[in-house]
């Protein structure tokens, strides 16, 4: 060796850690990347949903590969989750994951853009509301005198119309993905970064749950009851839920009913436009 | 009629709602709501009683004609067990299973 070799080597390059915290419902996922951009790109992703990374309830780290070094065989619509070993195992045609519930940790494997992070924490947040009495909802949902309200209904019902036409002092949680918790008082609704049309993440914030509305779009605004065994089908229809596991299930079909046994349900006919929530106060 | 046995599975969540039995299968998630008729066939299902005798009950009980009672019991019997929601023997079932707890 030279002289002088020592310090002509080029240095070496350590991979560094690039985390945030993701809080969704008040749990804290945190999503570890060696990749500064991606971790960027999260952060605008997510604004007003980051957290503070020192206490996360959940890690993932996610590993970033190119896209061809998925395989090809699964769709992206054709989602599977499984738990084996007592470990969760996720997978869709843009990504492969799996996380052992006990330990709080995971690994994610997807290239880099945020569509299918997106999905892993959708997912993660059934699992994880599903064992409290909560659940992930095809709905809207917003916040009135301190009252949280969802609207719920299939694709082209008016969820995005609903969250559109909210009147000024109204939040809007989402306008697509609800996400309802299971307290010692009740439910509450909290805001959630998964949007539909509106393109527009939630606040972050959440209410007391009052009324579940499921939508219909009609000549005239109307508000009807909707007896508990009609409310429990319609629910379940509109719950999000991917696991295939017996367990999980029957937790979602007792949640359902418990839920439809203690908030009012209704069926909201509405016109598009802003004097419909005169009727929701 | 060679007599058939049906039980409930445990791989359902069952549970009596606004007067009505729901039930989910846990298998593929497909969910039936019971008529009354249909209830008092799944709350007899232990897998000991024959399902004529069954009926024989659902026609003292409902006042309903016994061919009309025995083909909507077999046909209730065939929608329901290709989803893991009650299970059928041509023989007792030993180890019934008597469904979630949850049913009402």
């Amino acid at each position: 060796m030279k002289a002088g070799d020592l310090y002509n080597t080029e240095p070496e390059r350590v991979p560094q850690d690039h985390e945030i915290a993701v809080e969704i419902g008040g749990f804290s996922i945190l999503l570890r990347t060696q990749d500064r951009i991606f971790r960027d790109m999260l952060v605008s992703r997510y604004a007003g949903f980051v957290g503070s990374a020192s206490q996360p309830r959940f890690e993932f780290d996610v590993d970033l590969t190119a896209p061809s070094e998925l395989p090809e065989s699964e769709s992206e619509d054709d989602v599977r989750v499984e738990l084996r070993d007592g470990m969760w195992r996720l997978r869709r045609g843009d990504f492969r994951a799996h996380w052992d519930p006990r330990a709080g940790r995971g690994r994610i494997r997807q290239s880099a853009n945020p569509y299918s992070i997106d999905s892993v924490l959708r997912i993660v947040h059934t699992l994880i509301l599903a064992k409290e009495g909560g659940f992930l909802l095809h709905a809207a949902s917003a916040v009135r005198n301190d009252r949280a309200f969802l609207f719920s209904g299939i694709s082209g019902a008016g969820k995005t119309t609903i969250a559109r036409l909210a009147a000024r002092d109204v939040i809007v949680l989402t306008d697509e993905i609800s996400y309802i918790r299971r307290t010692q008082y009740g439910y509450r609704a909290c805001g959630t970064p998964f949007a539909g049309e509106l393109a527009r993440v939630g606040e972050n914030c959440s209410a007391q749950l009052s009324t579940l509305f499921f939508l219909v779009k009609g000549p005239q605004n109307k508000i009807e009851p909707v007896d508990a065994p009609e409310a429990a089908r319609l629910l379940l229809r509109n719950i999000l839920f991917f696991a295939e596991d017996a367990e999980l299930v029957k937790m979602l079909f007792r949640s359902a009913c418990e839920f439809v046994e203690s908030v009012m349900v209704r069926r909201l006919t509405f016109v598009p436009d802003q004097r419909v929530w005169d009727l929701i106060q | 009629m060679s007599d058939k046995y049906i039980a409930r599975s445990s791989a359902i969540a069952a549970r009596m709602l606004g007067g009505e039995m729901m039930i989910m299968s846990a298998v593929d998630s497909t969910f039936f709501t019971l008529n009354e008729v249909a209830t008092a066939i799944w709350q007899s299902a232990d897998g000991r009683t024959p399902l004529s005798e069954i009926v024989g009950g659902v026609i003292e009980q409902f006042e309903v004609e016994p061919g009309v009672a025995l083909r909507d019991a077999e046909r209730f019997v065939e929608e329901l067990s290709p989803h893991g929601i009650l299970l059928v023997s041509d023989r007792p079932i030993d180890d019934p299973c008597t469904g979630s707890r949850e049913t009402a």
